[in-house]
């Protein structure tokens, strides 16, 4: 007997998996769709499409560069040229929260490369990886401006100064109790 | 209790937020409303005391009067002192305008920065704002664009090329499209003075960009701005909704007859954009690619386009060129670098933060006399000055006047106006690598001398610093940091290094070399 304790659970399981799959390609599609509406028809229009997109889902999926060329009247190698030059798009889901911590000179000027060791320590991670729990991917970012307030990080969209490790594995714990 | 609500002001910069602002201005919103005390918060810019943030000011019949740095915790206790009639407080410094780092300042493009509210176009207006669009558009655009040469204004990204000449160039063109495109890609470490104008009072920005369109003939802008900036960002959006609703922007400024329409452009995280031919091919939507000039932008920029392209700051200072006048703004300065820089003091600063002043006053005065030395009270022993492509000044040459030439004259450069102190603990063989390596990941791989030469440096400086063969390193490093100069396209390749070369020639125990084996070597390289 091939062990299936279950199987109508199992079932229920594997339906609910496949629905997720769909949602998920919905949601994807509904994302490329609306990013070309929005911006395929401006002139310089490509950036703006891909900010849309990752505005949106966290990442540029590699499944939408042919959707994304062809509505642009583009080459598939260009706009992978494209997303491929700049640091800021990613081709990946992130975690649920993504921690720049910044490792320019000012920043290094007060212990910045440090702190870098300590998030890679704390989380268990190389730069540009996600922590296991899926909570937390974490950057290096070239200057956030922040740089009288130095050490500075940016989880997300906010921008976090005077940073030390204390105030770092805070944050940390704050990415890893919200949703 | 008086039922006029008493102002108080909390800025709503993104150093001041990053530092807690925002619940430091809930806490007085709940505070004052517990205790039945009238308060209207107003969510300024900063006043770049950026060490006192959150810098809390209350207006009084005195003046403003400022508290600092304020936490949430400290709310409760400045109520209890009476802060909101100007009490004495030990988070207290007195009247804002009376502290001697604000009042020894020149504050012209920063005029308002920290004073109004960023967003009012009414606070804008009641504080000279939109004077010199009135002006310009009154003046032929000939004549215009002669006083902005007139007003000695160089670009203040870092290349200091004369504005006006760029504008007289993109006028000349008899192209019916034209563009002006705002520099917003602030990637120098260090540097933040584009990011508070355009956080704490996007106006101006707007304001000199609407001068440039209406002079130039251009009748669309674009501000390309970094995408590590949100706040700016949102700042910027909303500034551009309500300048147009209020008929500053759109298809007849100011009844004048002309349009002028903008928009915000976000890069994606890539330094080399900040090069102004690669900022324009990022605009277009490709790869950020430095293009072989010429032609120039002024001639064929976006698009193919002539297009008057310029930093923030450059644009930002052209509202009270034209305000003013082009002799008032020139009476500034030294040499030939007139008016006021922004300068910002960074890292280990005790107090870092941002500092207008007229070109001429020392590196020493503004390190010690405006920065109060180190934060971590040790020496203050190098300031890389202008980005990460800057050099590092070593202590011997901090009473160097703050003068294009002047820097130039020692191998430095002012550039953006960053300074990044570094005190006596600092590895700067670290650093001088840190330069290549980055020039490495940055390089947008057009040309050699950048594209392979960054990889050869980082790789040259680890065999130095390994104390393999030095003597001939150090002579290979030299070469190849010619090679980059002369041989690569654009500033990326051809300043990387400068700081590199600064700390063989300033700090060359920091690469394992005794002081005398890194002239040698100059000399026979020489």
């Amino acid at each position: 007997m091939f062990f299936d304790p279950h199987p109508p659970l199992r079932g229920c399981a594997l339906q609910g998996f496949f629905a997720l799959l769909q949602e998920d390609q919905m949601a994807q599609d509904s994302a490329v769709a609306a990013a070309i509406e929005l911006h395929a028809h401006r002139p310089g229009g490509l950036l703006p499409l891909l900010h849309e997109i990752q505005d949106r889902m966290g990442y540029v999926p590699p499944e939408s560069v042919p959707v994304i060329a062809k509505a642009m009247h583009l080459s598939i190698a260009e706009v992978h040229g494209v997303i491929s030059f700049y640091h800021h798009y990613r081709t990946t889901a992130p975690g649920r929260h993504v921690l720049r911590v910044c490792v320019a000179e000012a920043c290094q000027s007060m212990g910045a490369m440090a702190l870098m060791a300590h998030a890679q320590k704390s989380l268990g991670v190389d730069v540009h990886e996600t922590s296991s729990d899926g909570a937390v991917t974490l950057e290096p970012v070239y200057c956030l401006g922040n740089c009288a307030c130095s050490p500075a990080v940016m989880v997300d969209n906010t921008l976090v100064g005077r940073v030390d490790a204390a105030r770092l594995d805070a944050l940390v714990t704050q990415c890893r109790e919200a949703a | 209790m008086s039922s006029t609500p008493v102002r108080v002001f909390v800025p709503r910069d993104s150093c001041a937020l990053s530092v807690g602002a925002n619940a430091v201005a809930d806490t007085i919103a709940a505070e004052a409303a517990r205790r039945g005390s009238a308060v209207q918060i107003v969510r300024n810019g900063s006043r770049g005391m950026l060490w006192l943030e959150t810098l809390v000011e209350v207006q009084t019949a005195q003046g403003r009067v400022a508290y600092g740095p304020v936490n949430p915790g400290d709310v409760p206790g400045l109520f209890d002192a009476g802060f909101l009639s100007g009490a004495a407080h030990a988070l207290g410094h007195g009247l804002t305008d009376a502290l001697p780092y604000l009042a020894r300042q020149e504050r012209l493009t920063f005029a308002r920065v920290g004073i109004t509210d960023p967003l009012s176009l009414d606070d804008y207006q009641a504080h000279e704002g939109y004077v010199g669009l009135r002006k310009a558009l009154a003046m032929e655009p000939s004549a215009a664009v002669q006083a902005l040469i007139d007003s000695g204004l160089r670009g203040r990204g870092g290349a200091a090329f004369p504005t006006g000449i760029k504008w007289r160039t993109v006028l000349g063109e008899k192209d019916p499209i034209k563009y002006v495109v705002c520099n917003a890609d602030e990637g120098d470490s260090g540097t933040f003075s584009d990011r508070m104008v355009m956080e704490g009072d996007p106006y101006v920005l707007i304001e000199g960009m609407t001068i440039a369109g209406v002079v130039c003939g251009a009748e669309q802008g674009y501000i390309y701005l970094r995408s590590e900036y949100p706040d700016a960002e949102l700042a910027l959006v909303e500034a551009i909704v309500r300048a147009r609703a209020a008929g500053f922007l759109g298809p007849n400024v100011l009844g004048s007859g002309k349009r002028f329409e903008l928009e915000v452009r976000r890069g994606a995280g890539a330094y080399i954009c900040g090069e102004e031919t690669s900022l324009l091919e990022s605009l277009e939507g490709k790869r950020g690619m430095v293009r072989f000039r010429p032609p120039l932008p002024a001639i064929q920029g976006l698009f193919g386009k002539p297009t008057v392209i310029n930093n923030v700051m450059s644009l930002a200072s052209v509202p009270v060129i034209y305000a003013r006048g082009a002799q008032a703004y020139r009476d500034y300065g030294m040499g030939r670098s007139r008016g006021t820089l922004p300068f910002q003091l960074a890292g280990n600063i005790r107090h870092g933060g941002l500092v207008e002043k007229a070109f001429g006053l020392t590196l020493r005065e503004l390190l010690y006399d405006f920065g109060g030395g180190s934060a971590s009270g040790r020496p203050i022993r190098a300031v890389q000055l202008g980005g990460p492509l800057g050099a590092y000044v070593p202590e011997s040459q901090f009473d160097t006047p703050l003068d294009y030439e002047a820097f130039a004259a020692i191998g430095a450069m002012i550039g953006h106006g960053g300074m990044v102190v570094f005190d006596d603990q600092a590895d700067l063989g670290h650093m001088a690598r840190y330069a290549m390596e980055f020039c490495a990941i940055e390089s947008c791989g057009k040309c050699t001398p950048c594209r392979i030469g960054s990889t050869r440096g980082v790789e040259v400086i680890d065999r130095i610093r390994a104390g393999q063969d030095r003597d001939a390193n150090v002579h290979l490093l030299r070469d190849l940091c010619d090679t980059m100069v002369a041989g690569s396209l654009c500033a990326l390749g051809g300043m990387a290094p400068y700081p590199v070369l600064s700390i063989l020639n300033h700090f060359p125990q920091d690469l394992g070399l005794a002081p005398a084996s890194a002239r040698d070597s100059h000399q026979k390289a020489a």
